[in-house]
């Protein structure tokens, strides 16, 4: 076996929380993890949100964030541990031997100077090498990365350049010093489906051409198994699972690491009927501020108790077709029949009834609900304003609806702040259920949840409707979202419908360009998809 | 975890230990800033039983040094000073506060409408805002007192009419950061009235900026009818109110008597007082809207 590059012993990190009505105090983040990563290999960190990961990933740079204490252990780079350095060792690491990848790219670049300078900043800075000789190499990474027009790239400013290529650029300034080790904190989040993969693809490329190792951390399973050598499974600050990607992705030893990989399964038969409609679109038109056209002529039809998924990428306008549905954006052409009647196109013609069936649920459900008012009054508030309901019968039926989504009781006096961002949500889909709608737009639900949270939620709309009968306008960029829920399926780019029909027939090949690059830049949990996928494509991503 | 965590109920502690424990975290300044307030509203809400003497009462000679009799010593025309310190500081704080509240909710209702309708109303509401605030406040206000006559519900109105511009400004902006919060949106959606979504979806979220935003200008509002009185067209004598007593006894210092320097130092304490406290309010809620920064 070769000489470990980086050697963590059971690291052991601590941080000091002030929770309101009660004294501060240490709690543990993370605890007992240990690993090994050799040069050239890549060592995936996965886990949800709180899980530890990037605490872990930091940690590797003998930093913690505000208030995180390393307590325990050892962190050794190249035999030695790193944690015992003084600020100037430290410092004399930092950037130069091991280098950082953050999640935003827009948010760590300056953007008032050119890509070049920064990208070679910190080889300067540390006199790993003369400017020239850094612009030089930078030059080279460009191409490496796939970065168009390598030798001027670094001219240009980070608002000049697309989102997937400035963490392109991002992952050059971390090769840039020629760093032992590059810790990635979920590089690729933050993109769309399309970019991710190229921007995947160009960091594995990146990884095996300069022999650095790497930290890839993720919360996408799927994601991580294409780039790594070894996986980490971890939950809260605890090592679940630990061994080659291989054994990780196709035999889990571990429930948790099984649920994970199995995650997001078919969870309803497409409807075999799909003539009726609740609500009808036609010929939709719509701009914003009568200058910028985003929609082009879009039809959609819900039928009653079905789902409907919109999918595109962000820029689609799938947004927008919720706004204009909602009635917060009258459209400028087309019409909208909801439920047999005419639909007035703006939110303030439109009569309580029409408001009451048609409910909404957002992304963010944090910013969804009202800080300031408890649950009772977030559920209790629709009861009260549709169907005058007061005193005892809300509150009766304000539980009614808390069992429904499968919350503990004692929930109702709860504030916002003092939920889970699973629970937030289901509380947002008690909301919109307490109007007993006919129709939910649920615009990307989701998204924002980690995949065993947002699994539940998938499975709480699906039993809804088994139960209610409400259908569901879904919007998502997630391919794998909606061939678990949808019956029909919308496929939006730039503001038009490229494709519609029942989910059969819209995921069956021949697909149209389009169709085929979103579909096929959904990572997909098997190790070697990557590369397969890279061969096979027909139609550039965007952000190329 | 999460979902586990948030379904363990947090302990609470008892209402005096949570006192308890907010008042152990107010850093010292802020304590003093408290106590300030505290000291000056004493004295103002109890000044009848905690006067000395009577505010119109002439008690001794003309500007005597501080005695026993007369702690402070006596103001231009004989009168016990302390005495009219502690009817000024009533006065003051009276017409202060009157005009501060007036002010919260001409500018508070007029600026959350101007955020919550947007287009046209916005545009009316702003530029006429925007037009009142053109104009130097201290020189509007002298024009306006001296045409109309002098009533002390006047000189409220007219201060309130003056600060409101300047609430205005905050609270539409605040609003206008919380308008476009998507429970905001689904508040719309459900039909709600501008009522509702002022009152009830807007103003809590906007309250911690706007109390630190109140102590401010509540200290202004002393500050501006202490200059109007000294330029004699705020409370019109005999009455008692610091600015005038400044103006009354200002001839004092040329012959190196001191008599205005305490109304000068109450006015100073109070506006100090209000801005300590204003300060960890905003520190304290830097996370939420009009914050700015940590402490």
């Amino acid at each position: 076996m070769a000489e470990a590059l980086l050697d963590v012993r059971k690291l052991r990190i601590e941080a000091t929380v002030y929770p309101p009505d009660q004294p501060p105090h240490d709690i543990v983040i993370v605890d007992d993890i240990s690993f090994t990563l050799e040069k050239g290999k890549v060592l995936g960190l996965i886990g949800e949100s709180g899980a530890g990961k990037s605490t872990i990933g930091l940690a590797a740079l003998a930093y913690g964030r505000g208030g995180v204490r390393i307590t325990g252990g050892e962190v050794m780079l190249d035999g030695v541990d790193i944690l015992k350095l003084g600020l100037s060792g430290i410092r004399s690491i930092r950037g130069a031997r091991v280098a950082y990848v953050a999640q935003s790219a827009a948010a760590a670049f300056n953007p008032a100077r050119r890509l070049g300078d920064q990208v070679t900043e910190a080889a300067v800075r540390h006199g790993v090498m003369g400017r020239s000789e850094a612009m030089q190499r930078a030059r080279g990474l460009f191409d490496v990365l796939g970065l168009p027009d390598a030798d001027h790239f670094g001219e240009r400013y980070p608002h000049q350049v697309s989102g997937g290529q400035l963490q392109r650029a991002m992952t050059a300034m971390a090769l840039c010093p020629r760093p032992d080790l590059i810790v990635f904190d979920e590089p690729t989040t933050a993109l769309d489906v399309t970019t991710q993969i190229d921007v995947l693809a160009a960091i594995k490329r990146a990884i095996e051409e300069t022999q650095v190792g790497a930290l890839y951390i993720t919360h996408d399973l799927a994601v991580v198994a294409q780039v790594s050598d070894d996986i980490m499974v971890l939950r809260h600050g605890k090592m679940v699972e630990y061994g080659p990607a291989r054994q990780i992705i196709e035999t889990p030893q571990e429930d948790y690491t099984r649920r994970l990989v199995s995650v997001r399964q078919a969870l309803k038969e497409e409807a075999a009927d799909q003539s009726q409609a609740v609500l009808t679109v036609e010929h939709v038109d719509a701009a914003y501020g009568n200058a910028v056209q985003v929609l082009f002529d879009v039809s959609i039809h819900v039928p009653p108790a079905q789902t409907l998924a919109v999918v595109g990428e962000s820029g689609s306008g799938k947004s927008t077709l919720a706004r204009v549905v909602t009635g917060l954006l009258p459209p400028s052409a087309g019409r909208i029949t909801f439920d047999g009647r005419d639909l007035p196109p703006r939110l303030a013609d439109r009569s309580k009834d029409d408001l009451r069936e048609l409910q909404m649920i957002y992304q963010m459900a944090d910013v969804a609900m009202n800080p300031r008012q408890t649950v009772r009054t977030i559920i209790g508030r629709p009861l009260q304003f549709y169907f005058g309901m007061r005193g005892k019968e809300k509150t009766r039926r304000v539980q009614e609806l808390l069992d429904q989504i499968e919350m503990p009781k004692g929930f109702a006096e709860r504030y916002p702040a003092e939920l889970s961002g699973g629970q937030k949500q289901r509380v947002c889909i008690a909301r919109a259920l307490a109007a007993q709608p006919k129709l939910i737009i649920c615009d990307e639900p989701t998204s924002a949840l980690d995949p065993l949270v947002a699994d539940g939620i998938l499975k709480l709309l699906m039993r809804l409707q088994a139960d209610t009968g409400v259908s569901y306008l879904f919007i998502t960029h997630d391919i794998a979202t909606v061939r678990a829920i949808a019956d029909s399926i919308v496929v939006m780019y730039q503001g038009r419908i490229v494709r519609s029909g029942p989910k059969s027939k819209v995921l069956t090949p021949p697909y149209d360009d389009y169709t085929d690059l979103l579909l096929s830049s959904v990572p997909e949990m098997r190790i070697g998809w990557l590369e397969e996928v890279l061969r096979t494509r027909k139609m550039e991503a965007a952000g190329h | 975890m999460a979902e586990q965590a948030a379904s363990e109920a947090p302990t609470r502690l008892s209402l005096a230990g949570r006192l308890f424990g907010v008042l152990r975290t107010v850093p010292p300044t802020a304590l003093l800033g408290l106590f300030g307030i505290c000291f000056f509203m004493f004295f103002a809400i109890f000044a009848p039983w905690v006067a000395p003497y009577g505010v119109f009462e002439i008690v001794g000679g003309v500007w005597q040094p501080a005695s026993a009799e007369h702690w402070l010593g006596t103001d231009n025309l004989g009168r016990d000073l302390m005495s009219r310190l502690i009817w000024g500081a009533r006065l003051t704080i009276f017409v202060a506060l009157a005009a501060t509240l007036l002010a919260f909710l001409i500018g508070v209702v007029l600026g959350f409408t101007a955020a919550v309708f947007g287009g046209w109303v916005d545009q009316v509401l702003s530029r006429g805002n925007d037009l009142l605030m053109a104009i130097p406040t201290l020189i509007l206000a002298l024009v306006i007192l001296t045409v109309l006559p002098s009533d002390l519900y006047i000189l409220i109105l007219v201060i309130a009419v003056l600060e409101a511009t300047r609430v205005f400004r905050i609270s539409r902006a605040v609003a206008a950061d919380i308008v476009v919060m998507d429970f905001v949106e689904a508040a719309r959606l459900r039909g709600e009235g501008w009522g509702w979504i002022i009152t009830r979806e807007i103003l809590p979220n906007a309250l911690s900026p706007l109390i630190a935003e109140f102590g401010l200008r509540f200290a202004f509002a002393v500050l501006f009818l202490s200059a109007l009185s000294f330029l004699g067209l705020g409370v019109q004598p005999p009455v008692a109110d610091w600015g005038g007593m400044v103006r009354e006894n200002k001839d004092g210092i040329i012959f190196g008597i001191g008599a205005a320097l305490y109304p000068g130092a109450a006015i100073a304490a109070l506006a100090v007082s209000v801005n300590l406290v204003v300060d960890w309010i905003l520190n304290r809620t830097a996370s939420l809207k009009g914050g700015r920064g940590d402490g």
